[in-house]
């Protein structure tokens, strides 16, 4: 069975995207931007269309954002 | 991605607890204010590492006890996904990616161009040696499969006959499409990592090639189900699309 949001897995976003390589080039400069007031997905994009298609970069910013934000918490 | 040769140019352990302390000055003062204010911070770690003897030593020290943390951090995060393994298993696998971290960020070190935290850019290469360390662990003697036992369909109980005949063709245009206009690379590659849920970079270990390589294939076999799909005259909008113009 294909279940609704797999139909999207299969097809992905979409539209213009990052590939792999630039989506780590940029991956701090986005998470910054995004814990920031910067509109993070006008200043970079493609790179959320890529987010959205490639499950391991995805992984890999959610770790970057939690962890920063962990560090920040601590250092406060 | 990150450089695979193993030996720390640390020693461990012994240098993360001398060094714990002093790591603390590369912790940003807040993720969203910190920038400005810690942008000479990101610019002495590049003076620090890139010069030589005792100086460049103990920057390499803190910057591997930071790396060391991010690594822990993400074991932590994804230690349900591998329920088999031992914490000092665990603590390995922490300590070869921070390792390897260290190695990566050395070798790319001319690559930083300060857009972000020196310290955020160098966590990356730590978090993503440490996720995909732990994935291959995970896969480790696991067979990747091959193709979808059938080819899924729509099955929805709630749906309107109407809606039922809609994804009934959706679903058979989609079937037809992945079966005459992809390659059978592409047609492999694709349904392992978006219906298997084979991580990427299992299978670029096994297929000899690389993350980026393989999402290229992905990203490619995508845009001509697309096509094909608008062909015949079924136009599929993704998630996420709406948003944007
Ligand atoms: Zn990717």
């Amino acid at each position: 069975m294909l279940e609704p949001g797999e139909l999207g897995r299969l097809l992905g976003p979409g539209g213009n995207e990052l590939l792999c390589e630039s989506c780590f080039e940029e991956l701090d400069r986005y998470v910054e931007l995004g814990l920031g007031d910067a509109d993070a997905d006008a200043q970079i994009p493609g790179m959320r269309e890529h987010l959205e298609g490639c499950p391991a970069c995805r992984e890999d910013y959610e770790s970057l954002r939690a962890f920063v934000l962990s560090e920040g918490r601590k250092a406060r | 991605m990150g450089a695979k040769d193993s030996g720390s140019p640390t020693a461990g352990r012994d240098v993360e607890a001398r060094v714990d302390g002093e790591a603390e000055r590369g912790v940003p003062p807040r993720p969203t204010a910190g920038s400005e204010l810690s942008k000479p911070d990101s610019g002495r770690w590049v003076e620090e590492l890139s010069t030589e003897g005792r100086v460049r030593d103990d920057a390499v020290a803190r910057l591997h006890a930071l790396l060391l943390r991010a690594a822990r951090f993400e074991v932590k995060r994804r230690r349900g996904s591998l329920p088999h393994l031992r914490g000092d298993e665990l603590e390995d696998i922490a300590h070869q990616s921070a390792d390897d971290a260290v190695v990566a960020v050395l070798g790319k070190l001319g690559d930083f161009r300060g857009e972000s935290l020196f310290t955020t850019w160098a966590y990356k290469f730590a978090l993503l040696e440490t996720a995909v360390n732990l994935r291959r662990r995970a896969w480790q003697g696991r067979e990747t499969p091959l193709e979808p036992e059938s080819w899924p369909h729509f099955d929805d109980p709630h749906a309107s006959p109407e809606a039922d005949a809609e994804r009934s063709e959706l679903m058979a245009a989609i079937g037809d499409a992945v079966a005459t206009a992809l390659t059978p690379h592409q047609r492999h590659v694709l349904v392992s990592v978006a219906l298997n849920d084979v991580p990427i970079d299992v299978l670029a270990d096994r297929l000899g090639t690389t993350r980026g390589a393989l999402y290229k294939t992905i990203h490619d076999a995508r845009r001509k189900l697309r096509t094909k799909l608008a062909e015949s005259g079924l136009e599929v909008a993704a998630a996420g699309e709406g948003a944007r113009p």
